[in-house]
């Protein structure tokens, strides 16, 4: 067959998603074929399925400072996602009352588009709150926001697009004096700290194997013992209820090998990704002083981001040039279809039309070298040179 | 090809602009078999809103033909990426195509998107893409010569559509591949079946690409309220005979649909824009024997006098014989050997000598001593190309 070859030379898009790593790989292997079992079974194939699911829930527990039985295994981050927003303000409805629910304007769309279908379809009081121009949401406005139906607060740890770190154990701690319960989409940040849930503000938190070398089609959300959450996806009881489904073993048992990975060598691999980030941030703020922003709190920020807003020109032309340079990134406001919009999160920050098309972002991975580093910020100067120049010639 | 001894495929990238059909995914798999760095381009054009399944069957660009254009382009192994150009195709082709209807002209929107958007927009693109061409799959030929690029009709001559390239420049062409131009369409069906392209068996997209159910006048009704401007039917001899409902909405040779009643047939001879008049007139009157030209390409250059050339006066015409006469800067006068009927304003002029498209322009509605002036608004090429 005919065969055009290209590939990525140098992927700097980890925030989307990462390779599996070899150990989790071969971690898995047994689970599809050999060890096969389904966990609900009463017999010993699927006992031996259920034990390794068993022991992957314990690696959560340990490493998250949690007990097993407030580890719940789902489809993907946004299942998790989903489950946290729907489960906890259905739970809290009594005779039709609609609860009140806490969210930021930056949330991944996950959140985001639940809070809306809660507000839109459902008829609950949802309270969007804004960030400043870095980000942040301020912990004031949270607290100006919670009224007494408020049932529950959802911020996410770190942001996905700009990188900022959210002050969640502040907003926690708000939430926990006031009874109210607090749930962090912990998908960016999860493997980039130590956890130890039992003495932190957090209810439920929300964590996506795949961006922490772990396989994909599998999500973890942290549900803390005394939460009342209705289940969302109803059937044959697995997790305790929670979320029914045929586990599925293969993945879970490399979702918990990643993240022991990702624990057991978290300053390892933090050593890595900073100097690879603020080489990045320096050199292309410095090729390009006119023209580039760094999106995001600059010191406050996930160890492996960088993200950038560039004047007046389109996020997705920049895509297209860096790929067929061999370079792998996203962009707040890609479309695939040829119809990007602005985006919600750039807008977020107060940026202005000519800005918020030509978002960029930059992840870095275990693989990624200074080289690689260098060899971008080359490739991004020349591409912003050729769209500017491009950009004059076209009518406006 | 262009030049095809002295490239070597491999070092030369080629955007190929995709539409999702047939034609373009075949050029695409050619210039792949071929050893060229190929990248697929498809532009987000505008349409109109619209729905019905028939309706998205004609339009360009849906994200239907995009997700086809897609498919092809992973099945061939190359990079795809869609441009936004809605805003700009908007303002450009869709508003001109109004404007010319409000002028009381009949455009071919699509000589001027291959003007402005094809070969000015989407080419810059590529080239700031370190392209070294832009494919089409148009069915049109290109030769170098030592004295020059020419563009040359396309074998299958119900398929050829060099009539609305005639805009396109040396520049352009030394930039420019048409992979199945040497090709009939039965061929190139045959061709994307041998590739194994899951478009071999797709219907032909006809018509406008921006119109919803290619009715073009229930556009202009929806789109532009200034349309609907009724004025006086004037025969040839000034008599008033009716009421017209917008010059837009009839084409020259037009004899039914006029709410007249005569002795003789009577044909739409002209649109008088200045007066709101329509002149209709008997089957004689349809027919000039000069025309004026405007906004006039010259593919091999202006000559320095008359050319005989064959020329079409429609997308659809047959060529028929003439003397076109350049009038500087970008106009000509063109004398028909016989009258011809049905020369409308709007409508591309285009010249050939034989296999060979020599140019072309606009048809003008101006009488001869006030043609258009001034060069072609042709956008010009970014960066060092003269």
């Amino acid at each position: 067959m005919l065969k055009g070859s290209r590939t990525n030379t140098i992927y700097l898009d980890h925030g989307a998603t990462t390779p599996l790593d070899s150990a989790v790989a071969a971690a898995m292997q047994p689970y599809w074929s050999d060890l096969y079992g389904n966990p609900s079974s009463l017999h010993t194939t699927g006992r031996v399925a259920a034990r390794a699911v068993e022991d992957a829930r314990e690696t959560y527990a340990e490493w998250l400072g949690a007990r097993p039985r407030e580890i719940v295994f789902t489809g993907c981050g946004s299942e998790s996602n989903n489950m946290a927003l729907r489960g906890v303000m259905w739970a809290a409805m009594s005779s039709g009352i609609r609860g009140h629910l806490i969210t930021s304007a930056v949330e991944h769309n996950a959140v985001g588009a639940t809070a809306l279908q809660l507000r839109d379809v459902f008829g609950f009081e949802v309270t969007i709150l804004p960030v400043d121009g870095e980000g942040l949401i301020s912990v004031d406005d949270v607290a100006a926001a919670i009224r007494p139906d408020t049932v529950l607060i959802s911020v996410m740890a770190a942001q996905n697009e700009i990188g900022t770190i959210q002050p969640w154990r502040e907003i926690g701690e708000l939430a926990r004096s006031c009874g109210v319960v607090f749930h962090t989409d912990a998908v960016q940040l999860v493997a980039g700290r130590r956890w130890d849930l039992a003495n932190e503000p957090v209810d439920l938190l929300t964590i996506a194997p795949h961006k922490f070398y772990g396989p994909k089609g599998v999500g973890v959300l942290y549900v803390r013992e005394g939460v009342e959450m209705l289940s969302t996806l109803t059937g044959g009881g697995q997790e305790d209820g929670r979320r029914a489904g045929t586990l599925n073993v293969p993945l879970i048992v490399g979702a918990a090998a990643a993240f022991r990975l990702a624990q057991e060598t978290r300053e390892e691999r933090l050593a890595h990704f900073l100097p690879l980030r603020e080489r990045l941030i320096t050199g292309v703020l410095e090729s390009l002083p006119d023209v580039a922003i760094l999106t995001g709190h600059r010191t406050q920020r996930l160890s492996h981001h960088a993200s950038f807003a560039f004047r007046g020109l389109s996020g997705n032309d920049l895509l297209m040039h860096l790929d067929l340079a061999g370079i792998a990134a996203s962009s707040g406001s890609a479309c695939s279809s040829g119809n990007p919009k602005p985006s919600a999160v750039l807008q977020a920050l107060g940026l202005g039309p000519e800005w918020t098309k030509s978002g960029l972002r930059l992840t870095i991975g275990l693989q990624n070298t200074a080289e690689q580093i260098d060899r971008t910020v080359e490739a991004l100067a020349r591409a912003v040179q050729k769209l500017e120049a491009m950009g004059q010639a076209i009518p406006a | 090809m262009t030049d095809p001894v002295s490239i070597n495929p491999a070092e030369k990238r080629v955007v190929v602009a995709m539409s999702g059909g047939v034609d373009s995914s075949v050029a695409a798999a050619i210039l792949v078999e071929q050893g060229y760095d190929v990248v697929g381009m498809m532009m987000r054009l505008w349409s109109e809103p619209g729905s019905g399944a028939s309706a998205a069957a004609n339009r360009c660009c849906t994200p239907d033909q995009m997700a086809d254009a897609r498919r092809v382009a992973d099945r061939l192994g190359i990079p795809f990426y869609v441009l936004d150009v809605q805003d700009h195709f908007r303002q450009t082709i869709v508003q001109f195509f109004i404007d010319e209807h409000l002028a009381g002209h009949t455009p071919n929107p699509c000589i001027e998107c291959n003007r402005q958007i094809r070969f000015t927009h989407l080419m810059n693109h590529a080239l700031g893409l370190d392209a070294d061409y832009l494919a089409t799959g148009h069915y049109a030929r290109i030769r170098h010569t030592p004295a020059g690029y020419q563009l040359l009709r396309a074998p299958d001559e119900a398929k050829d559509q060099s009539y609305v390239l005639h805009v396109l420049t040396q520049t352009h062409l030394a930039r420019t591949l048409f992979p199945i131009g040497e090709y009939t369409k039965a061929e190139v069906r045959d061709l994307a079946r041998r590739f194994g392209l899951p478009v071999a068996s797709k219907q032909e997209s006809q018509d406008l690409c921006f119109l919803g159910d290619g009715d073009y006048r229930r556009f202009l009704r929806q789109y532009e309220e200034r349309v609907r401007r009724p004025g006086p039917i004037i025969d040839i001899d000034g008599r008033e005979l009716g009421q017209h409902e917008g010059l837009s909405f009839y084409t020259i040779g037009q004899r039914k649909g006029l709410g007249i009643s005569s002795a003789e047939p009577l044909f739409v001879v002209r649109k008088d824009a200045a007066r709101n008049a329509l002149i209709v007139g008997p089957r004689a009157a349809l027919g000039q024997t000069e025309l004026m030209a405007e906004r006039v390409n010259w593919i091999g250059g202006v000559p320095d006098g008359p050319v005989a050339a064959a020329v079409k006066i429609r997308y659809k015409a047959q060529p028929i014989s003439a003397t076109v006469e350049p009038i500087a800067p970008a106009a000509a006068r063109i004398r028909f050997d016989e009258p011809v009927a049905g020369a409308t304003a709007g409508q591309g002029a285009v010249f050939y000598d034989g296999e060979i498209c020599l140019g072309g322009g606009i048809i003008t509605a101006q009488p001869s001593e006030q043609y258009a002036s001034g060069p072609i608004a042709l956008p010009v090429l970014q960066g060092e190309y003269s």
